[in-house]
């Protein structure tokens, strides 16, 4: 019962880590309709610009109480400062081409930006402990967990509620749902469908980043952080269905409880049994859990 | 079109003659060219029907450890019997795992791929009878029983490379003619239509991506046995980049293109490398990115048939 | 005369709208069967039925006496009912004669000619020549042979329907099914094309069944007609008498036509 408890809040935390990460990709999916491969670009910047802020902060000797805030601004700076170049400079021209070439021309964004980053920050490893150690542990069941992980439980509530709440209570969310179901329309009827795509983009990445920025003080930051989390948002986007938020919530909880289970019951299986979800769940439902419904063709 | 195979045939006869005269640097160029460009062929394949694999590093790295595997297990060190061991592995792979690949298109089909490699590479890293993050050697080749002095090795292991190549090509070359072959171009522009006019596109991606995985197989051995070792890095997400990289620049009019275009990649990457390691792989979006936009045939786009 | 295609009991619905309900057809061999109705009344659903696109939620089909409800479109068009559609289904970035070799290239494959080990050029059953001249007598036939080498996705609006139609006729079907043949051509065209469509296929005796919204040309062309409405059949007679129907009227011609 304890070992099965023990799985439940693993599981817990690890689909709240995944929800936040993979939230941006359906996101962006969802509005523009592009697979972004940037978006592991933009959790390890979020990671590497949290990190050295962060750092930097406390060597300064500033409040340690403070570097949650530092790493939730670290992360907008960073993002700010490569997603709307990126959407404005080069994307926006593209929308036009087929899928799998936007798809490509995101691979190829996500090479450089992998050495970007490499000539920005340098390729040894980083480590900022103290936020993680600060907020001291909680005991379940006689099992010590550290508290820094309720807070990334709480950040999954606030992004997760919060985009529910703006799509389906603001005017602009409204008007977001509509650029969804047909751009074309959209623009048609006024909407400044370009505007949206760069706040999405943006904001999309921003998520990415926000989940690479608290995950940092966890892990050592190191070069190739971006590709498992590509990898991993894409499964859990898939099994929800791509451009579905609640899908993004049901297929982080899949994952996370699978790989809890997993890591708990049998360690060297873990990675491929998430793929294999991935692949049943494919197999019996093409587009997904929650998928978005298909227009006729013929 | 009579062209190509005449074209094949001269590179054959090119490279067997003025081999044993190269220097063995440039040797290892041209022979990891060909594995690359194996590689790239079976891409090749599937890009003419819509589909881009972001995974081959999975059967070239299938290949190369079973390679490894004949030498490391059982002691055998020829270089055909670990090509075929390679392509023979991996066509059953891909055989396997295309009845799921074969029902998705476009991005389902290439982030499918890359998940597919990246749970070998996670296998292989932990697995410590295949050395882990090391890897290990692979035994020094043997051709047809015969053991080459040092000199010559390099020579039988590029001769052998260059006639499983020209044969590979000459082989896709005619399969690209025939009624399947042709089908590509129409499964990527309206797969509705295809089904309709009697066929079934999902039986001919299925064929498709075996034999591109056979051929990434056999790419794979060749590589690990001209580079000397097998590690999981074969199974990357970086290494299936480089793939996709060289089939995009050669383009996908002509069965020569992969082969030219790795060649060229070789030896850009040769000495790019060794002026800054850290930029590498910048260097190769920005190149990727400029193809893209400005030269979606390739480089070779304009030579051989649509 | 035979029957060669009957439908009996067919039912679709998709969620609350009601496609098909209990639609029954005996399609008799070598007619030119008309079927119409306002949008959404269920022609396309059944023609989607037939070729195997859609499966009836209740009802059974049977071409020449065998059942083909549950097979999918390939094995249909392989047993010899072949279709044109609504918005014409090309090879946008081939030619019209690489779209009609791609077609030739699946009916040699089918009959195993052709492959990966033979030699020469492979005849073409049904044209017994090889599919290169296969492909040109076809091209004339539908007056198309000017177009040849243009790209399939800039031709104009009734060449496109032409090809649709021509690459439903490679495989030699006995049964042609034309979704709308003349939507979107110019109305001094629609006679000429859906005459030059019913030269070319009835010369070889197959059955058509098409849909059309131009009464006149169902008038002109068809033998006997099917009007749909809300996924029933609610006329099937000649054509004088469906169009003068009064339900055939009041909700598919229109009271005043």
């Amino acid at each position: 019962m304890d070992q099965l408890l023990a799985v439940v809040v693993d599981g817990v935390i690890y689909s709240a880590w995944l929800f936040i990460a993979a939230l941006g990709l359906t996101l962006i999916y969802g509005v523009m309709k592009i697979v972004n491969v940037t978006h592991g670009s933009f959790y390890a910047l979020g990671a590497y610009a949290g990190a050295s802020l962060t750092g930097f902060w406390l060597a300064r000797g500033y409040p340690a109480a403070l570097s949650y805030v530092v790493l939730f601004v670290a992360a907008v700076l960073a993002t700010l400062v490569f997603a709307p170049a990126i959407e404005r400079g080069i994307l926006r021209f593209m929308y036009a081409k087929d899928e799998v070439v936007i798809l490509l021309i995101t691979y190829a964004l996500f090479l450089i930006l992998e050495d970007v980053i490499k000539l920005i920050w340098g390729v040894n490893p980083y480590f900022i402990a103290e936020p993680y150690a600060l907020l001291g542990s909680f005991e379940v069941a006689g099992m010590a967990y550290p508290t820094y992980n309720l807070l990334l439980v709480a950040l999954a509530i606030v992004f997760g509620g919060g985009l529910a709440w703006f799509l389906t209570g603001t005017r602009n969310g409204k008007l977001l749902r509509a650029v969804i179901h047909d751009p074309e329309v959209s623009r048609a009827m006024g909407v400044n469908v370009g505007r949206f795509y760069l706040v999405t983009f943006t904001f999309g990445s921003l998520l990415a980043a926000l989940a690479g920025s608290y995950t940092a003080p966890t892990v050592s930051v190191v070069p190739g952080l971006g590709v498992e989390i590509i990898v991993l948002s894409f499964a859990v986007v898939v099994i929800g269905g791509l451009g579905s938020l609640p899908g993004a919530a049901l297929g982080a909880v899949i994952v996370g409880i699978v790989r809890s289970l997993s890591v708990h019951y049998l360690p060297q299986v873990e990675l491929f049994v998430i793929y294999f979800v991935m692949a049943m769940v494919l197999a019996l439902r093409p587009r997904g859990l929650f998928s978005l419904e298909e227009p006729r063709k013929i | 079109m009579k062209r190509t195979p005449l074209a094949l045939a001269a590179i054959l006869v090119v490279v067997l003659a003025a081999g044993p005269w190269l220097p063995q640097w440039a040797m290892f160029i041209v022979t990891v060219a060909f594995a690359r460009g194996l590689v790239a062929l079976g891409l090749m394949l599937l890009l003419r029907a819509g589909l881009v694999s972001f995974g081959q590093a999975l059967y070239f790295c299938l290949g190369a450890y079973a390679a490894g595997a004949l030498g490391r297990f059982l002691g055998v060190s020829d270089i055909v019997l670990e090509m075929l061991a390679g392509g023979a592995v991996a066509a059953l792979a891909a055989f396997v795992l295309g009845f799921l690949l074969a029902r998705y298109r476009g991005i389902f089909f290439g982030l499918l791929s890359l998940a597919l490699s990246m749970i070998l590479y996670g296998l292989l890293v932990k697995n410590e009878a295949l050395g882990s993050t090391d890897g290990f050697n692979i035994l020094r080749s043997t051709l047809f029983g015969i053991r080459p002095s040092a000199d010559w090795v390099r020579y039988a292991v590029m001769a052998t490379a260059a006639v499983v190549a020209v044969g590979a090509a000459l082989v896709v070359d005619r399969y690209l003619q025939t009624p399947l072959g042709r089908l590509a171009p129409a499964i990527k522009d309206n797969e509705i239509r295809v089904e309709y006019m009697g066929a079934s596109a999902r039986y001919a991606v299925h064929v498709k991506y075996v034999i591109a995985a056979a051929l990434a197989g056999i790419g794979g051995a060749l590589a690990a046995t001209t580079v000397g070792h097998i590690d999981p890095d074969m199974a990357y997400w970086t290494t299936s980049g480089e793939f996709i990289f060289i089939a995009i620049l050669g383009g996908t009019s002509n069965v020569i293109a992969p082969f030219a275009a790795a060649l060229l990649y070789g030896l850009i990457h040769t000495t790019a490398y060794d002026l800054s390691p850290n930029t590498w792989q910048m260097s190769l979006g920005i190149a990727l990115l400029l193809l893209i936009v400005f030269l979606p045939q390739g480089l070779f786009g304009r030579f051989g048939w649509r | 005369m035979a029957v060669i295609l009957n439908a009996r009991g067919l039912c679709k619905s998709f969620g609350a709208v009601s496609a098909a309900a209990e639609v029954n057809a005996a399609i008799e061999r070598d007619s030119v069967v008309g079927l119409i109705g306002t949008n959404g009344a269920g022609k396309t659903t059944f023609i989607n039925m037939i070729t195997g696109y859609l499966k009836p939620d209740r009802g059974t089909i049977e071409f020449e006496g065998r059942d083909i409800t549950l097979l999918e479109p390939r094995e249909i068009t392989r047993l010899g009912i072949c279709r044109s559609f609504q918005i014409p289904q090309l090879y946008g970035s081939l030619s019209v004669f690489d779209n009609m070799m791609v077609a030739f290239g699946v009916v040699l494959a089918n009959a195993h000619r052709g492959g990966f080990f033979s030699r020469g050029h492979p005849l073409v059953p049904g044209f017994e020549v090889p599919a290169e001249e296969a492909a040109e007598r076809l091209l004339e036939r539908f007056g198309l042979a000017e177009y040849r080498d243009r790209n399939a996705q800039v031709l104009p609006g009734g060449v496109r329907k032409l090809l649709d139609i021509a690459l439903a006729m490679v495989a030699r079907p006995r049964i042609l099914l034309l979704d709308e043949p003349t939507s979107g051509v110019s109305a001094a065209e629609k006679f000429g094309i859906m005459q030059m469509v019913l030269d070319g296929v009835r010369a070889e005796g197959v059955t058509v069944l098409f849909v059309e919204h131009d009464m006149e040309v169902v008038g002109r062309f068809a033998q006997r007609v099917l009007a749909f409405y809300d996924g029933r059949i609610i006329a099937d007679a000649a054509p004088q008498v469906a169009l003068a129907d009064p339900e055939v009227k009041r909700y598919v011609v229109g009271r005043h036509a």
